[in-house]
């Protein structure tokens, strides 16, 4: 019947690509931080619609699942296994009832994504199952998961040990290409760039020069909402008061005190400090894999290419889309009947 | 040609573009800023996202996949101009009226006093200068159905506390800048409680999630506080104690 939580790690929320078009009303647009790895892991594990995975933060959960079904892991290395054996990333896997997920503390980049095949079973709010942890709503009773939840699937595959075994050697011979523009971003790469904003001239001369050649640590206090940069001080020429506008999903503000911080998923809709740059949206999946501590540096791209690279990864994920047909189809041919 | 109403379009970053229609808060610019909104709402642009109104901009986000074509923002910039030019030749705004009805100082309202001395009135002077004029809502913001209602007259103009409050009831009515809010939820404010409603500003499940939509027109309507009991206990299904 569903997916049991026996320990719910740091963080696991339910997240999709977000919950857009209602932030006219004050209302966060949340999603998953790496939404990359959450379409990947989505597409991956047969999905086309953008179903809710669970966003697990740098310690994993410990499930099991009462049912069979396909899963996929992306993003961040932790060291899953499934009763015991090592779980491979970006490949679909068969669980059969009973069957135990572990994961470990990340080794490589901070958040991983778990997709079920036809999705959990979450009501969505205002069109997407994104948890908005802030305001309480949303995913999983608005909140992070806890032991002894118990998280339906909605499109689980038959029981059938034949069936299964067969399913699964079929997945597991099926050689599976990820278009390069999808690859690794969970490890070393920390190469960010940036877009400057409109108020990037009022900024000091020294302050632009150190937001491309300085090295940036993550702070600690770096999470959904935003990603605190420690490094120079960041500073206006004139300093002035800001009238408050729309945020973006990047937007890097520079509140007094000069250090500046990247607005994350969880960010509120509108703020009034001034924004010194934009990380292109090809690149967050690289930001919102590192975790406080870890080290960041920017470059400058122009708003037409950023958009270009962000297009190119749209089509990279349709391709990725296309070539999974077939095993779509194999699970489609396995659903359980529903009553 | 581009009217003049249009100051600047601007990209944040690669997925949104900023219309400014002007560089500080005025009521004109304001209107303006929600009927733009509004007509572009109506338009139904394939792509686009979310359309957020300010006080002086709106916030158009669209998504990077190919509905908007290859240069979303020249396909953008021209639907704007053209709404500024249909806004230029007085096309206006069709807003809601919404009557909330809110009960001043005491206990809901404990910054009345201090509001008052500030602005050098009688407290029963605040309350007659805050609900008498029909204000709007500017913008939503902050958290979900956090309204910025405005603008007031310039006594109004008072800085916020200089401490915030950690934690402010539901309801809770604030004022500064010429500008009030009312807090949907127990949220930190530095806004100047006069009162508060009991209505209900948010609900997450509800078809319409939030009490106010950005271009509502507001009158504030005092009541005693019995009388917010009542409406309390009807919102919620309570009875009164």
């Amino acid at each position: 019947m569903s997916m049991i939580v026996k320990r719910p790690g740091l963080l696991s929320s339910f997240q999709d690509s977000g919950r857009w078009g209602y932030q006219h009303l004050g209302v966060s647009v949340t999603g998953a931080m790496d939404i990359q790895s959450h379409q990947m892991a989505n597409l991956i594990a047969g999905n086309t619609d953008d179903c809710a995975t669970l966003e697990i933060t740098l310690l994993g959960p410990t499930l099991v699942f009462t049912e069979a079904c396909c899963i996929c892991l992306a993003g961040a290395q932790m060291n899953a296994r499934m009763n015991g054996r090592p779980v491979p990333r970006y490949r679909p896997l068969i669980v059969r009832p009973t069957d135990t997920l572990t994961f470990e503390t990340a080794s490589e980049g901070t958040r991983a994504y778990l997709a079920v095949h036809g999705g959990f079973d979450l009501a969505p709010v205002m069109g997407s199952q994104s948890t908005y942890l802030r305001a309480g709503f949303g995913g999983w009773q608005g909140r992070a998961l806890k032991k002894d939840d118990e998280i339906p699937l909605r499109a689980p595959l038959v029981d059938s040990k034949e069936t299964l075994t067969a399913l699964s050697e079929r997945i597991w011979d099926q050689m599976l290409y990820l278009p390069s523009m999808l690859g690794q971003h969970t490890g070393r790469k920390s190469l960010v760039r940036l877009i400057r904003s409109d108020q990037w001239p009022e900024f000091t001369a020294a302050s632009r020069a150190a937001m491309v050649s300085g090295t940036w640590r993550i702070s600690t206090d770096s999470e959904r909402m935003g990603y605190r940069l420690q490094g120079p001080e960041i500073t206006l020429e004139k300093p002035r008061e800001m009238i408050s506008e729309a945020t973006s999903f990047g937007s890097i503000q520079v509140p007094r005190g000069g250090q500046p911080i990247v607005l994350m998923a969880d960010r509120q809709t509108s703020g009034g400090y001034p924004k010194i740059a934009t990380v292109a949206s090809v690149d967050l999946p690289i930001l919102a894999q590192k975790k406080p501590g870890d080290e960041v540096r920017f470059t400058l791209v122009d708003v037409e290419h950023a958009q270009q690279l962000d297009r190119a990864k749209a089509a990279a994920l349709d391709e990725l889309s296309v070539s999974l047909a077939s095993i779509r189809q194999w699970l489609c041919d396995a659903k359980a009947t529903v009553n | 040609m581009p009217s003049n109403l249009l100051k600047r379009i601007r990209p944040q970053g690669d997925r949104c573009l900023i219309i400014d229609l002007g560089d500080q808060i005025d009521q004109a610019v304001g209107l303006r800023c929600l009927t733009l909104a509004h007509r572009l709402r109506q338009a139904q642009v394939p792509g686009v996202l979310d359309i957020v109104p300010s006080f002086t901009a709106v916030a158009i986000y669209f998504e990077p996949g190919s509905a908007l074509g290859l240069n979303p923002v020249a396909h953008l910039t021209s639907l704007v101009e053209g709404i500024i030019d249909q806004i230029a030749e007085g096309a206006e705004l069709i807003a809601r009226r919404i009557q909330i009805p809110v009960c001043y100082g005491g206990a809901h309202g404990p910054d009345l006093d201090d509001v008052a001395q500030r602005m050098g009135i009688e407290p029963a002077e605040v309350v007659q200068a805050h609900h008498a004029s029909i204000c709007r809502v500017y913008m939503i913001g902050f958290a979900p159905g956090h309204p910025y209602i405005g603008i007031h007259d310039d006594r109004f103009n008072l800085p916020r506390r200089e401490v915030p409050r950690t934690a402010l009831p539901a309801g809770s009515l604030g004022v500064a800048n010429r500008q009030s809010t009312i807090y949907p939820n127990v949220l930190p404010g530095g806004w100047h409680i006069i009162g508060a409603t009991p209505l209900r500003l948010f609900d997450a499940e509800a078809k319409q999630p939030t009490l106010l939509m950005p271009g509502d027109e507001i009158e504030f309507a005092p009541i005693d506080a019995e009388r917010f009991d009542e409406i309390k206990a009807a919102q919620t299904g309570e009875h009164v104690p």
